[in-house]
């Protein structure tokens, strides 16, 4: 089965000059140094790692958001990473994106209807403003929100119905893949859990290849298939989630399953 | 985004005064009290009187109808200015924020080079070259002072490019074009707002220095700045001449000035 999403090698640099004849060249730092990865329809795949380790750089070279260095992107086994903006457009529907900040992800000067349903226009130009509109309550309705509230802007929403938005948004041009780029961080706990519920069913429903990038390991326990944990840039070990989680290898991975917080201090390992 | 929260003094005054010249300017035809070209030499340098509330200059022109008049020519130069200078600004600045790289380093490198004009000294030079004529003078003005539109615009743009909603339109595979027009203008639109309204009061203050240097609007045609001229030949003997315009000038741009910084405030999410 050829995967939703797949990296091969990915490296990006930041801050690289050549500089004039040597001078004021500068080597640039490795963010992201030869990442492969691989997401099937169904399945998610969670990165962790601490912040600035390349996590989200690798999300947004896979999303075409940022051109890699050198390695190869592909979309449902199509070679992506050399397309035009324009050769890109029709398969961007393939794989879409969740953000992390539900307050930025929004557009302020937008109304709702007009933020999810952009997509459409894309995708399904030949759709009349009616047929837009019913299939924008339709994704709406479906990730839990009244379609009665499609008129108003996003400032008149709390994080967690945002982020409903954000996900109806990425949805309704009916991807293969979703990067989800530490979709409940920001949120309160109780809410966490709605959205990530919401996230498992939509899966379930569309067999959605997820690709989630979190920090947060008990999100991460509770929904990923499979973990990579990313450290400077590498991925220094991948596995099956409760593989992982049971059996840590790499130092690293030790540490940050130390450093996740428990219900009591006795349950802590010493 | 904007709340409807208490507008502040600066805006109160600010909007206040700008409404007021620009009604007094709309309605100069009617509330004029004489013809503001009208030559009445028995009634030469006559001071403010209930007759002429301002006085008249050497020619027996009422002073007050004149300069109502030549509220009309500075607002309008202000604005077509202005329009000019926004329009040219957003073009540059878009493109320079929104491409990036070199095209920026290239766009930005001439708009540095366009702010080491002595600009004034320019307009001048062309103004001279070409027919002083009000059409002149907004073109001119426009075309010389775009600069900081067009930075402001480029800085905005870059820092929005970036934000997550951009990035979320992006994936779903907008259009640059959509990307710019509904995602990133409409929400660089108070900083450009501040910039316009500061740039009446520059444009008014241009306009009225190209015509009190005689190459701005030609008499007999009133503006504030040609009135001044008529005014410093007179001074020692009417002093109304020169006090009266040159009040309507500062209170104008002031208004202008005032508005700007309010708007700026307002607009400030700090606050």
């Amino acid at each position: 089965m050829t995967a939703v999403i797949e990296a091969r090698e990915l490296r990006k640099v930041f801050g690289r000059r050549s500089g004039w004849l040597g001078m004021g060249a500068e080597p640039g730092k490795e963010a992201v140094a030869g990442v492969s990865l691989a997401v099937h329809a169904g399945e998610t795949v969670a990165i962790v790692g601490e912040s600035g380790c390349g996590k989200s750089t690798t999300a947004r070279m896979i999303m075409r958001l940022l051109t890699p260095d050198s390695g190869r992107v592909l979309w449902q086994g199509e070679d992506v990473t050399d397309h035009s903006a324009r050769a890109l457009r029709p398969l961007r529907r393939l794989v879409q994106m969740v953000f992390q900040d539900p307050f930025a992800s929004l557009n302020p000067r937008m109304t709702i209807e007009n933020s999810v349903a952009e997509g459409l226009r894309v995708h399904q130009p030949e759709l009349n403003r009616e047929q837009r509109r019913a299939r924008t309550a339709e994704m709406l309705t479906q990730c839990g929100l009244d379609p009665a509230v499609m008129g108003r802007y996003p400032h008149q929403f709390s994080g967690g119905q945002r982020q409903r938005i954000g996900i109806a948004r990425a949805l309704i041009v009916q991807p293969k893949a979703l990067v989800l780029d530490e979709p409940v961080s920001a949120l309160d706990v109780s809410v966490q859990a709605q959205i990530l519920n919401l996230l498992c069913d939509l899966q379930r429903q569309y067999q959605l290849g997820y690709l989630l990038i979190s920090h947060d390991l008990s999100v991460v326990s509770h929904i990923a298939d499979r973990i990579l944990v990313m450290y400077q840039g590498k991925i220094v070990e991948q596995g099956e989630t409760a593989e992982i989680f049971a059996d840590p290898r790499h130092d690293y991975t030790r540490t940050l399953l130390a450093a996740k917080p428990v219900l009591h201090p006795d349950d802590r390992e010493a | 985004m904007i709340s409807a929260g208490s507008v502040n003094p600066l805006m109160r005054w600010g909007g206040g005064i700008v409404a007021v010249v620009a009604l007094l300017a709309l309605l100069a035809p009617w509330i004029a009290p004489y013809d503001p070209v009208a030559i009445d030499v028995r009634q030469m340098l006559q001071p403010p009187s209930w007759h002429h509330w301002c006085g008249t200059d050497n020619l027996g022109r009422d002073v007050l109808s004149r300069m109502l008049f030549g509220a009309r020519v500075s607002l309008a130069v202000g604005f077509v200015a202005v329009g000019i200078s926004v329009v040219i600004g957003i073009a540059f600045g878009v493109v320079a924020g929104f491409v990036g790289g070199r095209v920026d380093a290239v766009i930005m490198r001439f708009t540095d080079m366009v702010l080491c004009f002595p600009t004034f000294f320019l307009i001048l030079a062309v103004i001279a070259f070409l027919e002083p004529s009000i059409w002149n003078i907004m073109i001119v003005i426009g075309l010389t002072s775009w600069m900081g539109v067009a930075r402001l615009v480029r800085a905005e743009l870059l820092s929005l490019r970036h934000r997550e909603f951009v990035l979320a339109a992006e994936a779903l595979g907008a259009s640059s074009w959509r990307l710019v027009s509904r995602y990133c203008l409409p929400n660089a639109i108070g900083p450009i707002l501040v910039s316009s309204v500061l740039g009446v009061a520059g444009a008014v203050l241009l306009e009225s220095g190209l015509s009190f240097l005689g190459l701005g609007v030609q008499p007999p045609d009133p503006s504030w700045g040609n009135m001044l001229t008529a005014g410093k030949d007179n001074i020692q003997i009417a002093w109304w001449l020169s006090l009266y315009p040159g009040l309507a000038i500062l209170i104008t741009v002031l208004g202008y000035n005032l508005l700007g910084e309010g708007l700026r405030d307002w607009l400030d999410p700090r606050q």
